[in-house]
Parts: structure tokens; sequence; C-alpha cells
């Protein structure tokens, strides 16, 4: 493994643990960004360009800020007067995702010795990928085009403001 | 170490961290922020077994990849609205205090 996957991945991890940890939701809304960041650094490694890109232009440039609104929408950066951040069940929250993660790295170690090793960078270029989406996953990229018609109508219509009277 | 564990490491502590995000903070937007890490550490997942499986060039894993990411920023517009709403009706993001349908 190479110091620079190391060092992004502590990066990424460190911005999803701020993202969950922290106080104030504008910080947690900016840690996320981070965390997006890193991972579409990894995408890239992983010699993705393209996902890479995509991950940076759909998450940190719409998604990250669609949350900054939503936290300033709902003045939901005020910590909250009584009972602190977390739930009362914080405690059978954190013992699922820990039993989650040791589950996870338990079966990921025990079957290192199988998985494929190295293997020279593939040559996948955006031509490629357009050709694909154009050819073969034409009928899904339709299909993903009016869910996001549908999606963003949806959101518009649920979040729009009722005036008094026109119900 | 195997470059694929090392990557698939990283995506199941991201999940984990995602989860526990959603499980035990009482903000639904921080629900939401919990559920986006727990996608993206999905697709992380595909995009190492696309680029260590044994056939990259049908680009199976990333075209998985980047549907998962067009869905993904579909929920995040959706669940926004819906907790903007829920905000309006009952003043409040506390899942704690959202608690109408409560028997």
């Amino acid at each position: 493994m190479s110091f620079a996957f190391w060092v992004v991945a502590a990066l990424t991890v460190a911005g999803g643990l701020a993202a969950v940890l922290l106080k104030n939701l504008v910080h947690c809304a900016l840690a996320l960004t981070i965390a997006f960041a890193g991972l579409a650094l990894l995408f890239l490694q992983l010699d993705a360009q393209f996902a890479g890109f995509a991950q940076i232009l759909v998450y940190i440039g719409a998604v990250a800020i669609l949350i900054v609104f939503a936290v300033l929408l709902t003045r939901s950066s005020e910590t909250p007067a009584q009972g602190g951040i977390f739930s009362h069940t914080w405690l059978a929250g954190l013992v699922v995702a820990a039993g989650l993660f040791a589950v996870l790295a338990w079966a990921v170690i025990e079957s290192a010795g199988g998985l494929p090793h190295e293997s020279s960078a593939p040559a996948v270029t955006v031509m490629q990928i357009g050709n694909a989406l154009m050819g073969r996953y034409v009928l899904p990229l339709e299909i993903l085009a009016l869910l996001l018609t549908a999606a963003l109508i949806g959101a518009a219509i649920v979040a729009m403001h009722e005036k008094e009277g026109t119900k | 170490m195997n470059p694929l564990a090392g990557y698939l490491l990283v995506a199941a502590l991201l999940f984990a961290i995602g989860l526990a995000g959603a499980l035990t903070r009482r903000n639904a937007i921080l629900v939401l922020i919990g559920i986006e890490l727990m996608l993206n550490a999905a697709n992380l997942n595909l995009i190492a077994f696309w680029r260590y499986g044994p056939h990259p060039e049908f680009l199976t894993g990333m075209m998985f990849a980047i549907f998962s990411i067009g869905v993904a920023a579909a929920e995040a517009a959706v669940g926004l609205g819906l907790i903007i709403q829920i905000h309006r009706l009952a003043q409040t993001t506390d899942l704690d205090k959202i608690n109408r349908m409560k028997g």
C-alpha cells in the first residue's frame, strides 16, 4: 500500500468521524465535504477518473450545498438546550455499528489472501464510458433521468411553502 | 498488505461511522449525513472491486457506482425536502421529539 493511500484514507475517515461527532451542524456539513473530497481522491487513486470527478461535482457541488441549505432553513445549527446531541438510545446504535464493523473487518482480513492482487491499471477512456452509457446501459440511464426529474419535482413540491387559504 | 483489502477496510470503517451517526444522533439532518456516508462507502467498494476485478474493461462496477451516485443525489434532495417540511409542521428536527405516530 502506498503512502498516499494511507494519507487520503486517514483524511477521509477523520472527515467522516468529524461529520457525525461535531456539535454544530454547519461544521458537520463542512467535515462531510472533506470526507467526500477524500473519497473522490480514493476514486482517482483507483484509476476511476470519471467516477472521481462525478463524485466531486455531485457530492461536493450539490449534496453538501443542499445539506447546508437545509441546516440554515431549519435553524439546526443552534445546539439543543437540553439532552445533548445524541439520542437516548445512543448506546444500542453504537454497539450495532461497532459490531457491524467488527464483522466486516473480520471478513475482509480472513479473505485477504484470496483477494486479487495488484493488476495493471485499466485503460478506460471517457469515450468508452460514454459509449457504454449510450449502448449497453442506455435503459438504466433513461430510468435514472426519469427518477431524477421526478425526485426534483417531488422535492420542490414537498418543500414548497403553502400560502394561507390555498389548501 | 493487499491493496484491495485496504480499500475494503476503509469502506467498512466509513460505513460503520455512517451507521453510528444515523443511529445515535438526534438531529434528522445528521441522520441524512450518516446515510450519505454509508452510500459513499458502498460506492468505494464497487470502484475497488471494479479496479482489481478480472474484467475492468466491461466497466460494470464503475457504471454501478455512477448510477448509485445519481440515485443518492435524488435521495438527498427528497430527504432534505421532507426534513424542511417536518420542521415547518413540528418546529423541530429533533427525532426524539417527532413522535406523533407513537401509540
